[in-house]
């Protein structure tokens, strides 16, 4: 049978790929441009038994979602840089309690109310620094609607598999625009739910790591009974200020993304004609669609440029832009930002090549033709 | 570089130009099996305002969503055509809606006129479909997808209740362009 094809918003599509991973909560609070994500997510879980609620607020909407991962659902909120800033006290209590959850960040300027119909891609440190305290953070940065698809299922499988909330970023331009979107039959892309506890309840423990980094979760209202805190915790749940256990504690959560093996798991690159680039462009989410027809018209002038675009963009892939920065004469950033990334490619690349970024906040996209001129100034 | 075709169709917010760019997306895409996306940019306004909708189509993914140079462009409105045919290439082509555009913009590129709101009012009787009409004539200036893969995507779009309609109006603006094209 042919596959089901359709032509879709890229807000839509992430509520597909949402239902598709077996998202069955949905809290948030309406905002443009991420509306039809929970507008499509109203529609639909009440026919699969699932529940869909708007919250009073931002930060309910993000309580919401906890609450209800907590009590065993896979679940998801929608907003954009505004509602973000909002839910930041709860995405760290979501960080420290371990809580599995999605959050999705369509992005628009700002700071504050910003530029609501505008695109922007000024969250990417706030996505992985908006919320206090030292953290482990995984982003991930769909460019295209299929993808939007496909990342937010990823999403839901890394938020399982590492108990922790994971944002996806994407902008204005590819959460509002049409794409066609083949869907994967069911069973086509991996679907991870969280390790449930094996041990019986009275002997379960919420911080269990003889299991390892990522204790299993119970869900309330099973015979599991456990303490949920936002405070530093001991292996029960319970609150402690032992410095041998708040330090175990601190760095176990930031060693189960950052570990070499997590990282090989979590990252995920794309590279476009780099082998023999001299220069290379590096970006992320829409404008890496700009930075492709821009790289395609810079070959086609005999300028040997490439294309590097981070999907995970946190962790960042640091040991892959080093290796490029050691290659190429130059890497050139293009952000719908004043300089964000580029801070922490030029961590990466230290002095090895040129770097130059090509910045846009006006509300407009960044043109491939922006891009061009900034490769033949930095060349 | 892959070949593009860039449309643009722009009027007043509320008109149904987003919907005629969707339309045509999927004629290209769902039912051509080419490549397509369709984007939009819009005031606040739910209704009013200039509005304007864009499809890229393709036989390769497109890269850049937005357009670069366009191809052909529609401006149901006045302020439409001021603020939107700016961008369109050297011999392109523009349709505008002769009763509402009363000085179409000029420059390197054809100027096309035909009655549209006045057509979907006198011929059809609903207002409502003066999208549809669009969508016909600009098919049938840009020969962008075949005429029956419009039709087909049109028909599609549609309530079963409202499909004559539709079809009526989406052959009237295909039709009546082409005689426009015949001279």
């Amino acid at each position: 049978m042919a596959k089901k094809i359709a032509l879709l918003q890229g807000n839509e599509a992430c509520a597909q790929g949402a239902l598709y991973a077996g998202c069955n909560f949905f809290g948030g609070y309406p905002i443009t441009p991420s509306t039809e994500v929970a507008e499509v997510m109203a529609g639909e879980l009440p026919k699969i038994g699932g529940k869909f609620i708007q919250m009073e607020d931002e930060i309910g909407a993000m309580a919401s979602i906890i609450g209800a991962s907590l009590a065993g659902s896979k679940t998801l909120t929608a907003s954009s840089g505004p509602g973000i800033s909002l839910k930041q006290e709860l995405i760290g209590y979501a960080c420290i309690a371990e809580v599995p959850c999605v959050i999705i960040n369509v992005m628009r300027g700002g700071p504050s109310t910003g530029m609501p119909t505008g695109p922007g891609q000024s969250d990417v440190m706030q996505a992985r620094w908006g919320t206090h305290g030292d953290h482990a953070a995984i982003a991930l940065c769909p460019a295209s609607c299929q993808e939007i698809f496909t990342e937010t299922v990823r999403a839901f499988n890394l938020a399982e598999k590492y108990r922790m909330p994971v944002q996806v970023l994407y902008d204005e331009i590819v959460g509002h625009m049409r794409e066609r979107i083949v869907f994967p039959e069911p069973g086509e892309l991996e679907v991870i739910d969280r390790t449930a506890p094996s041990v019986p309840p009275e002997k379960y423990k919420p911080f269990d790591t003889s299991f390892g980094d990522v204790p299993p979760l119970a869900a309330y209202g099973s015979d599991y009974r456990f303490h949920v805190t936002g405070l530093n915790k001991a292996e029960d749940g319970f609150p402690t200020t032992k410095a041998e256990l708040v330090d175990a504690e601190e760095r176990r959560q930031i060693r189960k993304v950052e570990c070499p093996e997590a990282r090989a798991d979590i990252e995920s690159n794309e590279e476009y004609l780099i082998d023999d680039a001299e220069v290379v462009v590096l970006a992320y989410g829409s404008t890496s669609r700009s930075a492709r027809y821009a790289v395609n018209e810079l070959r086609e002038q005999g300028i040997k440029a490439g294309m590097f675009r981070p999907i995970t963009l946190w962790p960042f892939p640091e040991q892959r832009v080093a290796q490029i920065g050691e290659q190429v004469k130059a890497i050139v950033v293009p952000e719908m930002n004043l300089g964000q990334m580029i801070f922490e490619v030029e961590r990466v690349v230290k002095n090895s090549c040129k770097l130059a970024g090509v910045h846009r906040v006006d509300g407009d996209p960044l043109t491939p033709s922006q891009i061009i001129d900034q490769v033949k100034e930095v060349l | 570089m892959a070949e593009r075709y860039e449309l643009r169709f722009s009027g007043a917010g509320g008109q149904g130009l987003i919907t005629a760019g969707i339309i045509l997306a999927e004629a290209a895409s769902i039912i051509e099996g080419r490549h397509a996306v369709q984007s939009q940019s819009y005031g606040p306004e739910a209704r009013g305002g200039a509005s304007k909708s864009e499809v890229i189509i393709g036989d390769e993914p497109i890269d850049y969503p937005k357009a670069t140079v366009v191809d052909a462009c529609l401006a149901m409105t006045q302020e439409a055509a001021d603020k939107y045919a700016v961008g369109i290439k050297d011999g392109g082509v523009l349709l505008v809606d002769s009763d509402f555009v009363k000085n179409p913009p000029q420059g390197n590129y054809k100027v096309y006129s035909l009655p549209i709101m006045r057509t979907a009012k006198v011929d059809v009787g609903r207002e409502i479909v003066a999208n549809v009409i669009a969508l016909g004539a600009m098919i049938a200036l840009t020969d962008v997808v075949k005429r029956e893969s419009g039709e087909q995507a049109v028909l599609a779009k549609v309530p079963e209740a409202f499909k004559d309609l539709n079809k009526k109006a989406y052959s009237l603006g295909f039709d009546k362009m082409k005689e426009v094209l015949a001279g």
